[in-house]
């Protein structure tokens, strides 16, 4: 809590390396010699034979069991799970490593908006060498979409987001106020509770990059789209234009809740009832009973709001990957661990511990449908995620420098929050910014 | 420092704990005033008494203090009365001894790993960076060569550059030999301390008549000798100042461990803390903020220790070369 004003403007600096830095990477990228040697689904199994050390850089929870069973299973290889850092932390540390050519680790792990940045780099390697191809069903769409770029497979999904929303049922009951199935029931329920209440919030929202690109995604958005090193970005498109409309009004009429998202506050709001709602990804549940637990009972799962009533259509918030390091010491013994993790029975392990998987064989299992949430009343939450996986708008992609985009959508889009500037201006600050930082490292860029 | 001067000069004595804001106060009802000029009188025995200044220094005292009376209440709270209470006073069951009992235990005892790192970091960083400047220090005070002047200015330059600005250079040096990952990586850079060696410099020229020197030297004392046996022991004031100066940078260092080690093994308190704040918004992560409250209280607690036990030091060595004679 103290040092925050020196981790901000030690985030800052960090943030600027890795911009210079994503600089010499992304120059590469025109090299011809990718190294991918010619491999096989052979030598994995032989790597896991011989043995050895992987080194792996991650800070989601549930793998030190995965890291546990892996090891049990295959004695002769050695783990070394590390949290080098949460998100854009552990990513300016992996670029400083990468660029200085020592202390990468062999596997990573990678949000899917920041993986084409690393693919395109090529500072991870491509699986298609070790059958990572033939995976493509394994896999719910939306991850999917997400590690297949470029025509390789840079990472295998460790879970995903599909969206929901989560909605505190006392307040909503209290008041009554029905369970929104569209944004303009969203928007008339948000008018409502706000007047019924004056201190609880539809929602919290001080301008988050993944949840308004997510939002654009459901509404069929396509503001970025993607062909090698030749990127387009417009924030002019029909599916933006549907989510600032309603956003817009929300934002004017003061029904969001100036808390942001993850900070203690914002904890308080989700157990004292003045965030009424939360949109967003199917990992949700684990941070419900480990963050608010006086809250149990009180929260339901529902399907994510629609654009037009009728419609089922929905999005991917958050989710990431592991992949593998074109600088790994043992490429197929780290693909054999990420396999393990992320396809095998590291999988089940994760689940147990509260992960939502992104693999169709566990999203579809009738176990993990049939699953009853007590913090949630005992509802089968997972029937209603699982059909959001299945409905996630086609199409999406993410820039190839979509972790330096989000870095400064709150010095562009941010403003539109707290001040009087329009949300559709706002947005075309930020396209602007987009363009001129890709043009900048060398793409073609148009928008 | 200009009323530390004037304290020196009417021989009050106060000076060396420098309370002066209380001083004048009781020497003024001691009075006594036919001992000394009657000139004096007015600016020194009797400050005049400046609401402004008093509501200032209440205003400074509040701002520094809250903060930290936020942190000690806070620190007694259960994560649940953390979120629902009123953050400057004290609710719920009183929960420290059972949050400094889970800050030490959680996720394998690793806050105490964190803070033995730190400790480590600690003794070789900044003793090494205060041995080396009392050593520059005396050297460039006592000796006379050629590119002194050099010196002075290169110090001078290095005082201005911020850690900061360094780490990344440093970071990519160090990659290159095979040094980043490792306690070697935070020690090495906390061993320079180019404003430790300017202090000592200023300090050892005050200190150390040139005469005693010649007197060993005459004696037959060798150099090294006379470093040991005369040098140091008059040095004391103002090797605790630069100690503590490095001490409390090291201790409080964050961006060069942060772009220097990735292991958590070897994480300082600081970057440690930082990770259980991070757990909170994660998939799948568990919010501890009350463990990292209580791991903030504890990460002080040793700084505010130094701080009263080194006071005196402190505070001689702080007005060191304010005083011309």
């Amino acid at each position: 809590m103290t040092n925050k004003p020196l981790r901000r403007s030690a985030q800052a600096i960090a943030v600027l390396c890795a911009a210079a830095l994503s600089l010499t990477a992304c120059g590469s990228s025109d090299d011809s010699g990718s190294g991918a040697k010619a491999a096989d689904a052979g030598s994995v199994e032989a790597a896991l034979k011989k043995g050895g050390t992987v080194t792996v850089w991650a800070w989601e929870p549930t793998l030190k069991q995965v890291v546990t069973d892996f090891q049990a299973k295959y004695p002769k290889v050695k783990v070394k799970l590390v949290n080098a850092g949460t998100g854009n932390d552990q990513y300016t540390a992996l670029q400083n490593a990468v660029q200085a050519g020592s202390g990468a680790p062999d596997v990573a792990q990678i949000e899917y908006y920041a993986l084409s940045q690393f693919a395109l780099g090529k500072s991870v390697t491509d699986l298609s060498a070790y059958g990572a191809k033939d995976l493509s069903k394994a896999y719910s769409p939306g991850p999917w979409n997400s590690v297949a770029v470029n025509g390789g497979v840079y990472a295998l999904p460790m879970d995903s987001g599909p969206m929901a929303m989560f909605f505190n049922k006392k307040v909503l009951d209290k008041y009554k106020i029905a369970v929104p199935t569209t944004w303009d029931e969203y928007l008339t329920a948000a008018r409502a509770l706000h007047k019924a209440d004056p201190k609880a919030y539809i929602t919290n929202d001080t301008g988050d990059a993944g949840f308004v690109t997510s939002l654009i995604w459901q509404a069929g958005g396509h503001p970025y789209t993607v062909d090698g090193t030749k990127v387009n970005v417009d924030f002019g498109d029909a599916g933006t234009k549907k989510f600032t409309e309603v956003w817009q009004k929300l934002i004017s009429e003061k029904l969001l809740a100036p808390i942001t998202s993850w900070s203690d506050q914002w904890y308080k709001g989700l157990a004292d009832g003045t965030i009424a709602t939360l949109s967003t990804g199917a990992w949700m549940p684990a941070n419900f009973v480990s963050g608010v637990p006086s809250a149990s009972g009180d929260w339901r799962a529902a399907p994510l709001p629609q654009w037009q009533a009728g419609q089922t259509a929905s999005a991917e918030n958050g989710g990431s990957s592991l992949a593998v390091m074109e600088a790994a010491k043992d490429k197929p013994l780290a693909y054999a661990f990420v396999k393990y993790a992320n396809k095998d029975a590291g999988v089940q392990a994760r689940i147990k511990g509260g992960a939502f998987p992104a693999t169709t064989a566990d999203l579809n299992s009738q176990a993990f449908l049939d699953t009853e949430f007590p913090y949630f009343g005992g509802q089968k939450a997972n029937e209603i995620f699982a059909k959001s996986a299945g409905n996630v708008a086609k199409g999406w992609s993410y820039l190839p420098y979509q972790v330096y985009a989000n870095s400064v959508f709150n010095d562009t889009v941010g403003k539109a929050y707290v001040s009087s500037t329009p949300l559709s201006d706002a947005l075309g600050t930020w396209q602007e910014a987009s363009v001129k930082y890709g043009k900048d490292q060398g793409f073609s860029v148009g928008g | 420092m200009a009323q530390a001067s004037t304290q020196a000069d009417t021989g009050a004595g106060t000076g060396a704990d420098g309370r002066a804001g209380t001083a004048g106060a009781w020497r003024g009802r001691r009075g006594a005033p036919s001992e000394r000029p009657a000139g004096r009188r007015h600016s020194s025995d009797r400050p005049r008494r400046s609401v402004l200044l008093t509501v200032l220094t209440a205003l400074v005292a509040v701002y520094t203090l809250v903060p930290l009376a936020w942190l000690l209440i806070s620190a007694t709270k259960t994560q649940k009365s953390l979120l629902d209470s009123f953050g400057l006073w004290f609710s719920g069951d009183f929960a420290l001894w059972d949050n400094i009992q889970q800050t030490l235990t959680y996720d394998d005892h690793i806050f105490v790993r964190w803070l033995l790192n730190t400790l480590l970091y600690v003794a070789l960083g900044a003793g090494g960076a205060t041995f080396l400047a009392v050593l520059g220090g005396y050297g460039l005070a006592k000796f006379d060569f050629p590119g002194r002047r050099g010196v002075f200015a290169v110090v001078i330059g290095a005082v201005a550059v911020p850690g900061a600005a360094l780490a990344v250079p440093t970071f990519l040096m160090f990659s290159k030999m095979g040094l980043t990952n490792t306690p070697w990586a935070v020690i090495v850079p906390s061993l320079i301390s180019p404003f430790g060696l300017y202090l000592m410099w200023v300090f050892a020229s005050e200190a150390i008549p040139d005469e005693l020197l010649e007197a060993a030297r005459v004696d037959g004392s060798g150099e090294i000798r006379t470093f040991f046996r005369i040098g140091l022991p008059l040095l004391g004031p103002g090797i605790v100042t630069v100690l503590l100066f490095t001490v409390v940078a090291t201790w409080n260092n964050y961006f060069l461990p942060l772009i220097m080690i990735k292991d958590p093994d070897w994480y300082p308190l600081t970057l440690g803390l930082n990770a259980w704040n991070a757990q909170a918004a994660t998939a799948g992560g568990q919010p501890v903020f009350n463990l990292v409250v209580t791991g903030s209280l504890l990460t002080i607690v040793p700084l505010v220790a130094a701080f009263l036990l080194l006071q005196r030091f402190w505070q001689t060595g702080l007005a060191a070369g304010s005083v011309k004679e």
